[in-house]
């Protein structure tokens, strides 16, 4: 009888840390992949809702790529759709609930998109890239790593619209009161959606110059 | 009868789907290749939002509001089952796009094969969820201001998808500094469309 001696992998081995690592900057859900832009732009407007809303998604997907994950063998796959649907909803119920519940006014002002991160492309694209072919442990990390790869971009858009259309972060100002005296004003375009796009336009353009093997054909 | 259509003009030019919401995103940057894909893409969504937002209102309306299920019995006239909507109207969405599917393929073969791949992908389109969610949110009176909603969302996402589709075609014969070429660009000029669509925000209706 053959006997196959399996070594067991470390927990974070250099592949599972690429997993982890890649989706933050050369395979980036938004700005690579082109996920989940749906959701995302509409919350920038100030750092604060970008944050808790990247937190929501960063739970969300490395939990249902890990529950996902370990039904994979049970899952028929003709019906993979709905499966895959059910277990996001009621994790984005439970995330709804508890925002509801511990931060009622960001919850207020993130409204109906909480209730989108179940439509966001990027959990339903994870999930059935990859988490329906590999075993848990990679899952959960490649859950983590794009949910941070789309968080980053999150706050970093949020962080620049908040800065330069309201003169604060995190909602604490720091543009000093000399400015508005020598005639500084708030860019008021940057806190319009449009320019969440620009934004993100500009930051494609920024990675893309310095990673060559990125460029997209017209 | 003019509140109605007022409501349809607003969810057409004011609350844009993609320029006020970024919803739908994925498939519109994904399918704007070409106008003719993008037009079926685009009447799929009317399609599919004319259907489900009505439906969803319903349901919202009897069983899920507040209170709503006081018709069935006095005593449950305190539940409040909104908790649940997110699940429901996902349900109620992926069922309503298998069932188009199905009817468009037995009675109209011709509109089933233009529309081709697009339906089943619609059922995971942001747009869609987002329109049952919003007239959750916005509270609409009567079943007829919910439909004309769901409608004007589709046309207004119609609009935009095939506007990008245009241009992109277009923007294949520009010398797009390479870094920018593909995404970047169609981020941009989608950011500027909105632009263009913000001057719609003086009507007052």
């Amino acid at each position: 009888m053959n006997t196959v001696k399996r070594e067991k992998e470390p927990l974070f081995s250099p592949k599972n840390r690429k997993l982890l690592l890649s989706p933050i900057n050369l395979n980036n859900p938004i700005t690579v992949q082109v996920l989940g832009i749906c959701s995302a732009l509409a919350v920038t407007a100030k750092m604060k809702p970008a944050f808790v809303m990247s937190v929501s998604v960063i739970v969300v997907t490395a939990l249902a790529n890990l529950i996902i994950s370990l039904l994979r063998n049970g899952i028929p796959p003709r019906i993979r759709i709905i499966v895959q649907l059910v277990v996001i909803a009621t994790l984005v119920i439970v995330v709804d609930q508890v925002l509801k519940a511990y931060v009622y006014d960001v919850s207020k002002q993130l409204s109906v998109f909480v209730g989108l991160i179940i439509t966001n492309c990027i959990i339903m694209g994870r999930l059935e890239a990859f988490a329906m072919s590999s075993k848990p442990w990679p899952s959960l990390l490649d859950g983590i790593g794009n949910g941070i790869g789309y968080g980053i971009i999150l706050v970093v858009v949020g962080f620049v619209r908040e800065l330069f259309g309201s003169g604060s972060v995190w909602g604490y100002p720091v543009v000093p009161a000399g400015f508005f005296e020598m005639g500084y004003r708030n860019n008021g375009f940057m806190i319009l959606p449009p320019m969440a796009l620009i934004i993100i336009g500009i930051i494609i353009w920024i990675q893309r110059s310095r990673n060559k093997e990125l460029y997209q054909e017209n | 009868m003019q509140e109605i259509f007022n409501i349809f003009i607003k969810s057409i030019f004011i609350d844009n789907m993609i320029f006020a919401y970024f919803l739908g995103m994925c498939s519109y940057l994904a399918v704007s290749k070409t106008v003719q894909t993008s037009m079926g893409l685009g009447i799929a969504v009317i399609f599919v939002l004319g259907i489900t937002v009505p439906i969803d209102y319903l349901l919202n309306e009897y069983i899920l509001k507040a209170g709503a299920l006081a018709w069935l019995d006095e005593g449950l006239a305190e539940v409040d089952l909104s908790f649940l909507s997110f699940i429901l109207f996902i349900a109620i969405i992926a069922s309503m796009v298998q069932l188009v599917e199905m009817i468009v393929e037995k009675f109209s073969p011709a509109l089933y094969s233009s529309l081709g791949i697009f339906l089943p992908l619609i059922a995971v389109n942001c747009a869609i969820l987002g329109g049952s969610l919003f007239m959750q949110e916005r509270e609409y009176q009567t079943l007829a201001q919910a439909t004309s909603f769901g409608l004007g969302s589709g046309v207004g996402w119609l609009l935009a998808i095939v506007g990008i589709a245009a241009i992109r075609e277009k923007i294949r014969y520009s010398n797009v500094p390479a870094p920018l070429r593909g995404l970047g660009i169609t981020f941009i000029i989608t950011g500027l469309m909105g632009i263009a669509f913000m001057s719609f925000l003086g009507i007052k209706l």
